[in-house]
């Protein structure tokens, strides 16, 4: 049974919308700023991909409210494209972050305290609901008339990935020829940027932003922090034909694999990253010479690019397919990143273009790889999107080409 | 391929203790053990004293706080008890996972001096301990497991309160029943003794106040710390079979309509043979718990919320381990239900294995 895909849903630092994150990707462009939604004076790093919204001005947009606005987006043109509408009639998973309630909220309550802050805490139900794990996605789920418990994943980098993952398998089990898997984040707020600054996991080439995600590079100093979302409406391909819905692509697998090495570190040897993929590969029923293109986890810290690559090499051999990171442009976009990143899959197979890695100015040639400077035309039938997240959560997606 | 599927293990922490023993003496009826003073007006039941630091190697210890020392202590109670430390390796993880602890202290000085924006990243800057943000992230607890336990199949981590783990359970089971996984652990872990968790449910204004009474008798939801965890397995090659795991489902939507739900979970419930069991994980949140005792016309046998305390992602799980437990001691049958706080409905019927 192959799984297609009818529509696709994009939102990130490049813009809304599949058709402008395209234009964006294919002509280099990069969608890190510096961050204006907060003050981030004395803060290690300063940039960030961000979508910013019109809520942002009054400074009490939370990470909560601001992934389920992106995930609706995303969600809403993917539905839009594939020529369904609300309710859907069949289930959502999604890679989202944890929330929590944040500073201008924990102050507003006036305590200085925690016994305090329970005492006033009863009359705050509409934070109670923002704040639920289940709160987001329940509210995604309600809003376009999903079925069942909504599946929230989070396995960190990999979760949109995973969300996948679990929508393929719940199709593969016939128990819906139909779901939306998506992933969205927004956990750039003062206190995880700081968190992620103190595990020194993050870039701080601040100036320009532009240049600071720089995937496979010598001078590459760590991740860029990134809001977005991405979604894909999955049907088997019979549902999909049986209603003349046009197929834009194919998920012909997943594959994952847990790391038990360390939290934020992988295995040396990759040996976790080469058994994700080769399981990815085997559930799709290919061998890796008919795999065309990798969009690569690539987060641009000094590990993972060098990891990763080393995998990549062991899997592929000395001549691997060409290798793009499209965080280069949008950031790290933690729990969406498997999503979006598939997304960006099938829309280079679709127009049969590679989207690039941008600031290539000093490539670390001992990595071995063809990192695609510049967006070019490839013919290509395959690819694999790779996600690989703190906690030894690794996950990999093969994306195929329409008929 | 539709496969059946066993519960051939189990891991249960809580206020009663640990392990089989502890949790079996419960199901006969037992005082709950009570903490009313700490978090008053809120009572809570307070994990036991448990042995962590022989069980977790010191530098993984150290990277965790206990609500992940919590889970990978009970997730290796089940490991040992089904006897699967060889199979590690090939063993598919799943977790319902909430967050894990604050600084309070920290969060305290600010909320006392209320420094401008600035100033106030700059407390958290120098005040935050690194490694506490791996404490806190969600996944890994699983993460976690899989370090100190080598777990090292797949390792997913769903988030939702009370229904993640009811979903986490219905999704491996459904992996194992279809031929995905040959062998899994599923659960989760809560601990109610911490003022940050405590706010986010206390802003929901369910939980109960006043000194504690029996879960019929209240209007709210009295915590408790606890974890459960379960290993799965086919039947057929499962050497030790504690309960069959016969049918489980879940469902979600809004308050208005889940009456309706409830009695559609219930329909769909393989017959129920004479003396069947039912344990229900209701949360003692007023309207869903009036819902939930409402479609099951009959009052439960047992709430394991009075026996160790409502433990969110972990109740759901808490209760079909207990269930495995009644079947162990001679129920043919138990009917586990569930009804969160917020949203999402769940039921499963275990049986014996002969």
């Amino acid at each position: 049974m192959r799984i297609a895909v009818t529509g696709i849903g994009l939102v990130t630092a490049l813009g809304f919308g599949t058709g402008t994150n395209w234009a964006a990707l294919t002509a280099g462009t990069s969608g890190i700023r510096h961050i204006t939604r907060f003050d981030t004076t004395g803060m290690r790093a300063t940039i960030a991909g961000c979508v910013d919204f019109p809520e942002d001005a009054g400074r009490n947009f939370t990470t909560a409210a601001r992934v389920e606005r992106l995930g609706q987006l995303a969600i809403a043109e993917a539905l839009a494209q594939s020529g369904l509408a609300a309710p859907f009639g069949g289930p959502l998973a999604i890679g989202m972050p944890p929330v929590e309630i944040e500073w201008p909220q924990r102050l507003a309550f006036r305590a200085a305290t925690y016994p305090e802050l329970m005492e006033k805490a009863p009359a705050a139900a509409p934070l109670y609901e923002e704040f639920l794990f289940g709160g987001a996605s329940t509210r995604l789920a309600e809003r376009f008339g999903t079925t069942g418990v909504p599946q929230v994943v989070t396995t960190a980098c990999a979760s949109g990935g995973s969300a996948i993952q679990l929508a393929i398998e719940a199709i593969r089990r016939g128990e819906t020829p139909k779901a939306i898997a998506a992933g969205a984040d927004a956990s750039l707020q003062p206190e995880t940027l700081i968190r992620f600054g103190l595990l020194q996991a993050l870039s701080t080439r601040n100036d320009p932003p532009e240049a600071a995600s720089r995937p496979f590079t010598l001078s590459r100093d760590g991740f860029v922090m990134g809001d977005g979302a991405g979604a894909l409406i999955l049907e088997t391909e019979e549902h999909a034909r049986a209603r003349g819905a046009t197929i834009l692509g194919y998920v012909l697998g997943a594959g994952e694999a847990a790391d038990t090495f360390h939290r934020t570190r992988s295995t040396p040897d990759g040996a976790a990253i080469v058994r994700c993929m080769q399981r990815a590969l085997d559930d799709a029923g290919l061998t890796p010479a008919e795999i065309g293109y990798i969009n690569a986890h690539g987060t641009s810290t000094p590990e993972n690019d060098k990891m990763e690559a080393q995998a990549v090499r062991m899997l592929f051999g000395e001549t691997p397919p060409p290798i793009s990171s499209t965080k280069s442009m949008i950031g790290h976009t933690l729990s969406a990143a498997g999503a979006i990143e598939a997304a960006i899959c099938l829309l280079a197979l679709r127009h049969q273009v590679l989207p690039p890695t941008i600031n290539q100015d000093d490539v670390d040639e001992g990595l071995g790889l063809d990192t695609i400077p510049v967006a070019r035309p490839h013919r290509f039938r395959a690819a694999i999107s790779n996600s690989f997240g703190f906690g030894g959560q690794n996950v990999s997606v093969v994306l195929g080409a329409a008929d | 391929m539709r496969r059946p599927v066993a519960i051939t293990g189990l891991g249960l922490a809580s206020s009663q203790g640990e392990g089989r023993d502890a949790h079996a003496a419960l199901l006969k009826g037992v005082a709950p053990v009570l903490e009313e003073a700490r978090f008053a007006p809120y009572p809570v039941h307070p994990l036991a004293p448990l042995p962590f630091d022989k069980a977790i190697p010191r530098r993984e210890f150290r990277q965790m706080e206990t609500w992940q020392r919590l889970g990978v202590y009970a997730a290796g109670l089940a490991i040992d008890d089904a006897g699967l430390r060889d199979r590690v390796a090939g063993m598919d993880l799943i977790v319902a996972a909430g967050g894990g602890e604050r600084d309070t202290a920290l969060d305290e000085q600010i909320l006392a001096l209320r420094p401008e924006e600035a100033a106030r990243h700059r407390m958290l800057m120098d005040g935050l301990r690194p490694t506490l943000f791996l404490a806190q992230l969600s996944n890994l607890l699983a993460g976690s497991i899989s370090i100190t336990h080598n777990v090292a199949g797949s390792s997913r981590t769903l988030l939702g309160e009370e229904i993640a783990g009811a979903e986490a359970v219905r999704i491996l089971a459904a992996r194992i029943a279809a031929g995905s996984s040959d062998l899994g652990l599923v659960g989760g872990a809560f601990v109610a003794e911490r003022w940050d968790q405590l706010l986010l449910y206390a802003m929901g204004g369910a939980m109960h106040q006043g000194p504690w009474a029996p879960l019929p008798e209240r209007q709210g939801i009295a915590f408790g710390s606890a974890a459960a965890f379960l290993t799965l397995e086919p039947l057929a090659t499962a050497a030790a079979p504690l309960a069959i795991l016969s049918h489980i489902a879940t469902d979600q939507g809004g308050a208005q309509t889940r009456p309706a739900r409830l009695a559609s979970l219930l329909a769909g419930v393989p017959e129920r043979r004479p003396g069947c069991l039912v344990i229900s994980t209701a949360t003692g949140a007023a309207a869903p718990t009036r819902d939930e005792l409402a479609a099951l016309g009959a009052a439960p046998a047992l709430f394991s919320a009075d026996l160790i305390g409502h433990s969110v992602e972990a109740a759901f799980p808490a209760g079909l381990a207990l269930g495995a437990l009644a079947v162990a001691a001679g129920a043919p049958q138990v009917l586990v239900t569930g009804t969160g706080q917020w949203r999402g409905e769940a039921v499963a019927l275990l049986e014996t294995p002969s």
